[in-house]
């Protein structure tokens, strides 16, 4: 198969799969998480634009997501006052010329280097943007943000855009614009260039490249696709506010991208789609989510640097000659002690949580995984500190079987 | 207005050496190991909660000595068991380990000792009132905390300058390969640089917790600003740090005393021209003012006041 | 692991929809669990869970039990319209929320757009501790009530009290930069002129918010002016950083807050020694409360190991099974219908009415100081020793603050 058409058929997949959702998920709580998830996927690529495929860390990239969401705001609610006719469809429009704009104007003197000086530019771009957001309170509307109504629009083919599955659908179909121009844009020369300027910088200026210009250009674009994301973010809250253009969604957008995988097109999708979900529902089932957040991503740091796709990708050579068999047995072995150390992990932290948090107020009596049990006597802990050792003993017993296998399963695959 | 400009240099001093006693060590490991680290503040904010667990159990002057040491250890052992693992991945790994390890640190944080803050006091030997001028007192234990930031200024001075290892951490500084190349255990040198880095952090944290506030947020609070002096004054350049510190610590101070505004310079055209911005007052951007400089310092000169190297 | 039933409940609503039956009564609890805020609304969800036991054990709703849904905002409020969708989901047609006026704005004009979207499927909003005017006035809402005072009433109590002070000369206003810091600073310069022109405003200070680690510097301006008395809305770190500031700097004035009883602020004040020093408003002293109220906070503090930091949580639910009982109705409409100018007794005693016009509850507020306890008071703070103090009483009928509100019904 080509490639070109073993894209087109992604693709397709990919459009069959966000026009289905809803029909497999029809909720309204499934509708918000896959509009959110929509918008973040858009916002995780952009900003892979800059990690990933130009080598640019960023520590601001929220500023052209809340910008760019900003100006959606204002343009809707001016639209809706002066009775304009345009339709709530065309309005991400405006977030991208707002995204491009500002990536224009504050991407001239952030990437004029690369490396750590730019990334401590975007910190303290990303700072003052976020305090200056506090101060124009105008445009920003002080802490409370700019309210809108997307119904007030002028009707979309009669659709007004009330329900949520109506915003659902308009944030896939700009989901699907935006990752296909995104993914055209790594194919061509350009894109190939800021691999050049990521990986040797010093070549790219001896072919003729400013690497200077590559990476302003790929600045403006990302921040352009920011801003897509941030009008769409707008659409779907009907409110944008100072937070979304701080460093707490900076440093969001790194995780998701992160742990997706910057090293791969698709990555930052996944990462976006994962976090976004275990965002919304694990505060349901944990009060320590965060910390859970935090020990994800270190461990993706120190375990799997190439994140979610990484992890994949060494797979599909596997997967392509069927020999991703070869594997199963070392892997089955594996996941038994690797379940143990998760759940002995999660346990601990679940115990020593109430213990800490909950137990001056609740009492030391607590559930987990359906059982009931004291938290104070020394049992549970002692069965959980079992698990958690067992399992990182076993896991370490069982690695070089995995190894060994992936050699075989390489060899055979090489021979074949 | 003579007693606004004295207290206010004496705060932005105290200010600036207490962020020089952090913004060293982040240097240093910066310099050797070309890592910015994230989690440096929060070597501060485990220092501050090791010192109050010690002072509550023992009292102040135990956690002052010991507290400073744990948190060396702990700086040293997440070197050696974290970092050095993702060294192979390369510096932005290494960024991303730290990012994520503040964030931990926060949450543990607040699940050991909760969210609100806790009661750390000052101890009853500084417990009382230095010097009384123009009707305001100043606290002894506030001249503690500077004679303590000075008396590691000196020693660290010392240390870079008189000793063997001094002079191998200062070649480090400047060329780490050769350093290497010279046969040094360059993995335990960093590992050593990183823990006595920690240490500094975490003595700046129980001299600065009962003065300030011992709570989960301290970290997050400081943080970002421990980048901008370490920028502004140069990445590498420890005496860099040290001007910019100060610098940071008075303009910091002074902005808060001056209550001008672009309106009082310019009169009523400044709200024409700048909007709600000319009615702002420098008191109320004061927190901004480090940011500003760092954008301003990194586009006019891009290795920082008084640094020689980019990254 | 409480809630890990819940989150099973909310993986399967997410394929099944929302499909079972109100069984209960549902009301989403939507406030900071994690995070910075998590400390106040940990404290909240208490009082609502333990609200909630005490109307069922009363024969619940209509014979329905009343079951809260604890869901956390992070204290964001694009975070927060997620989680009440998640409420809706779970069939919950009451959600109440109070940290940060912020949140409650977007959660009062999510719910408003969605009854309007929605006919039949109808939301109500009660709000127990968002104190922004505008909730109440230019963006009011008919689906939104509220039972705290709002920041003008709490000035209007302040200054009140203050006309009785003849030692009051020179007053410092510093406050948070951001909203409702700046509604206070605006609300306490006019109210001052009005009821004391005699007294000088010597400072008007606003300093960025949640950002300040050393207050120093803001007292050696404070110092300077002269002021006798500050009056300042700061909560959170930023009261407990400055009271330590001006503890150090050996500032000796009078600070009327609004929020020094909030988490941490006793344990503060107590630290710094500021003995009667520091004041604040609310709807209700433990000290000086009626008996029944006396007994009740004596109960919960017994059952939580925490104050009854929320009256007006009690004076919600009771309006609310009152309301409920009179409409012989679980509609949120109906329900919302019978609130409106309803009148009942409130917890510390006297009775309060929600008015009307812009859905603002209206009650006698209290000005108190914190030092130690007097002989007889029964309730201390955060195990310091040291206690609230009745000073002021102020009357329902003086607080009366006019509205803008233009409110449009359905």
């Amino acid at each position: 198969m080509s490639e070109t058409i073993r894209t087109t058929i992604a693709f397709a997949l990919f459009a069959i799969a966000l026009a289905l959702a809803p029909v497999v998920f029809p909720s309204g709580l499934a509708l918000t998480m896959m509009s959110l998830m929509g918008v973040m996927i858009i916002f995780a690529l952009s900003y892979n634009m800059l990690l990933g495929q130009t080598g640019l860390l960023s520590f601001g990239h929220a500023v052209y997501y809340g910008l760019g969401g900003f100006c959606a705001a204002h343009a809707m609610n001016y639209v809706a006052r002066n009775k304009l006719g345009v339709p709530l469809p065309a309005i991400p429009i405006v977030g991208a010329v707002a995204g491009l704009f500002f990536g224009a104007l504050l991407g001239a003197v952030s990437t004029r280097r690369a490396g750590t000086v730019f990334s401590m530019i975007s910190l303290g771009i990303g700072e003052l943007v976020a305090a200056f957001a506090g101060i124009q309170r105008s445009f920003f509307g002080g802490e409370d943000g700019i309210a809108t109504n997307r119904v007030k629009l002028a009707p979309f083919f009669g659709y007004k855009f009330g329900p949520q599955i109506q915003v659902y659908y308009l944030i896939a179909f700009w989901c699907f614009v935006c990752v296909a121009l995104m993914y055209m844009l790594t194919r061509t020369p350009f894109g190939r260039m800021c691999n050049a300027v990521r990986d040797n910088p010093e070549r790219a200026e001896f072919v003729g490249y400013s690497t200077q210009r590559v990476r302003f250009q790929a600045f403006m674009l990302s921040a352009m696709f920011a801003g897509v994301a941030g009008a769409l973010a707008a659409i779907n809250f009907e409110l944008m506010n100072s937070q979304a253009i701080g460093a707490g969604t900076s440093g969001q957008v790194l995780l998701m991208t992160f742990v997706g995988g910057i090293g791969h097109f698709f990555g930052p999708i996944l990462g976006a789609m994962l976090i976004t979900f275990l965002q919304i529902s694990l505060s349901d089932i944990t009060k320590a989510w965060m910390l859970y957040f935090g020990l994800l991503f270190i461990l993706v740091v120190m375990f799997a640097p190439g994140g979610i796709a990484g992890f994949l990708s060494i797979h599909q050579p596997l997967l392509r000659n069927g020999r991703i068999f070869k594997l199963a047995p070392s892997y089955l072995m594996a996941s038994v002690p690797l379940v143990a150390l998760v759940l002995g992990m999660i346990a601990l932290i679940e115990m020593a949580h109430h213990m800490l948090v909950e137990a001056a107020s609740d009492g030391a009596k607590m559930r987990l995984f359906g059982l009931a049990f004291d938290g104070a006597s020394p049992l549970p802990w002692l069965v959980a500190a079992a698990l958690f050792f067992g399992g990182a003993f076993g896991l370490k017993l069982v690695w070089p079987r995995i190894d060994e296998a992936w050699a075989v399963a390489q060899a055979e695959g090489k021979k074949a | 207005m003579l007693q606004l400009i004295t207290f206010s240099t004496l705060n932005g001093v105290l200010y600036g050496m207490l962020l020089f006693m952090m913004a060293s060590g982040l240097t240093l490991i910066f310099s050797m190991m070309g890592v910015l680290n994230f989690a440096h503040a929060s070597f501060y904010m485990i220092g501050a909660y090791f010192g109050f667990e010690i002072s509550r159990r023992i009292g102040f002057w135990p956690g002052f000595i010991v507290a400073p040491l744990l948190v060396g250890v702990v700086g040293a052992l997440i070197e050696r068991y974290g970092l050095r693992r993702v060294h192979k991945f390369g510096h932005v790994a290494e960024l991303l380990f730290t990012f994520g390890l503040a964030f931990v640190i926060e949450e543990l944080v607040n699940m050991i000792w909760g969210k609100l803050p806790v009661d750390y006091r000052v101890p009853p030997s500084l417990d009382f009132v230095a010097f009384r001028l123009f009707d305001t007192t100043y606290p002894a234990y506030r001249m503690f905390m500077l004679a303590t930031a000075i008396a590691m200024f000196a020693f660290l001075i010392l240390v870079l300058k008189r000793t063997r290892v001094g002079l191998i951490i200062q070649a480090s500084l400047t060329h780490p390969n050769m350093v290497a190349m010279l046969g040094h255990d360059v993995p335990t040198v960093f590992m050593a640089v990183f823990g006595v880095g920690a240490a500094l952090a975490g003595l700046a944290g129980v001299i600065a917790g009962p003065a300030l506030v011992t709570q989960p947020a301290m970290a997050a609070l400081l943080g970002p600003i421990l980048f901008v002096v370490i920028v502004v004054g140069g990445l590498g350049s420890l005496g860099g740090a040290f001007v910019a510190s100060l610098l940071i610590g008075l303009v910091q101070t002074f902005a808060v005393a001056i209550n001008g505004s672009l309106k009082d310079v310019m009169g009523p055209v400044a709200t024409t021209i700048f909007g709600e911005l000319g009615g702002v007052t420098l008191a109320q951007i004061a927190p901004l003012l480090p940011y500003l400089m760092l954008v301003l310092v990194l586009i006019f000169k891009p290795t920082g006041l008084f640094g020689n190297r980019e990254s | 692991m409480r809630k890990f039933t819940l989150g099973v409940c909310m993986a399967a609503l997410l394929t099944a929809g929302a499909a079972n039956a109100q069984e209960t009564v549902k009301m989403g609890y939507i406030d900071p669990l994690s995070g910075g805020g998590a400390s106040v609304g940990e404290v909240g969800l208490k009082h609502y869970q333990w609200l909630a036991d005490q109307i069922n054990a009363q024969g619940g709703l209509m014979g329905k039990k009343l079951e809260i849904i604890p869901l956390d905002n992070k204290t964001n409020p694009q975070e927060a319209v997620v989680q009440a969708q998640k409420a809706i989901d779970a069939g919950a047609r009451y959600i109440t929320q109070g940290n940060g006026s912020s949140v409650a704005a977007a959660l009062s004009d999510f719910v408003t757009k969605f009854n309007d979207r929605n006919p039949g499927k109808e939301v109500l909003y009660f709000n127990y501790a968002a104190v922004d005017d505008s909730l109440t006035n230019e963006k009011c809402s008919f689906w939104h009530f509220r039972w705290d005072a709002n920041s003008s009433i709490k000035m209007t109590a302040i200054t009140n009290y203050l006309k009785s002070q003849p030692n009051v000369k020179k007053v410092y206003l510093i406050n948070q930069d951001y909203s409702f810091g700046q509604g206070v600073r605006k609300l306490a310069a006019e109210m001052l002129k009005a009821k004391r022109p005699d007294v000088q405003i010597v400072g008007d200070e606003l300093h960025p918010l949640l950002k300040i680690t050393d207050f120093a510097p803001y007292i050696a301006k404070i110092k300077a002016s002269g002021a006798d008395t500050v009056i300042t809305g700061n909560w959170g770190q930023d009261i407990a950083l400055l009271l330590k500031a001006a503890a150090d700097a050996g500032l000796q004035a009078n600070w009327f807050t609004y929020y020094a009883g909030g988490a941490g602020g006793p344990t503060a004040i107590k630290q710094t020694g500021l003995q009667h020093k520091v004041y604040d408003i609310v709807e209700g002293n433990p000290n000086t409360a009626i008996e029944a109220a006396q007994k009740q906070e004596e109960e919960f503090r017994a059952k939580f190991g925490v104050t009854l930091w929320y009256p007006r949580a009690v004076n919600e639910m009771r309006m609310f099974a009152k309301a409920v009982k009179e409409a012989n109705s679980l509609d949120p409409k109906a329900v919302a219908l019978k609130l409106e100018g309803m009148t009942a007794d409130v917890f510390d005693g006297g009775q309060g009415t929600m008015r009307k016009d812009d859905h603002q509850f209206f009650q006698d507020m209290y000005i108190r100081s914190f030092g130690p306890l007097d002989p007889g008071a029964k309730f201390d703070e955060e195990k310091t020793g040291w206690g609230w103090k009745q000073q002021g009483k102020i009357a329902a009928a003086d607080t009366n603050v006019p509205t803008t509100c233009k409110m449009e019904r359905p």
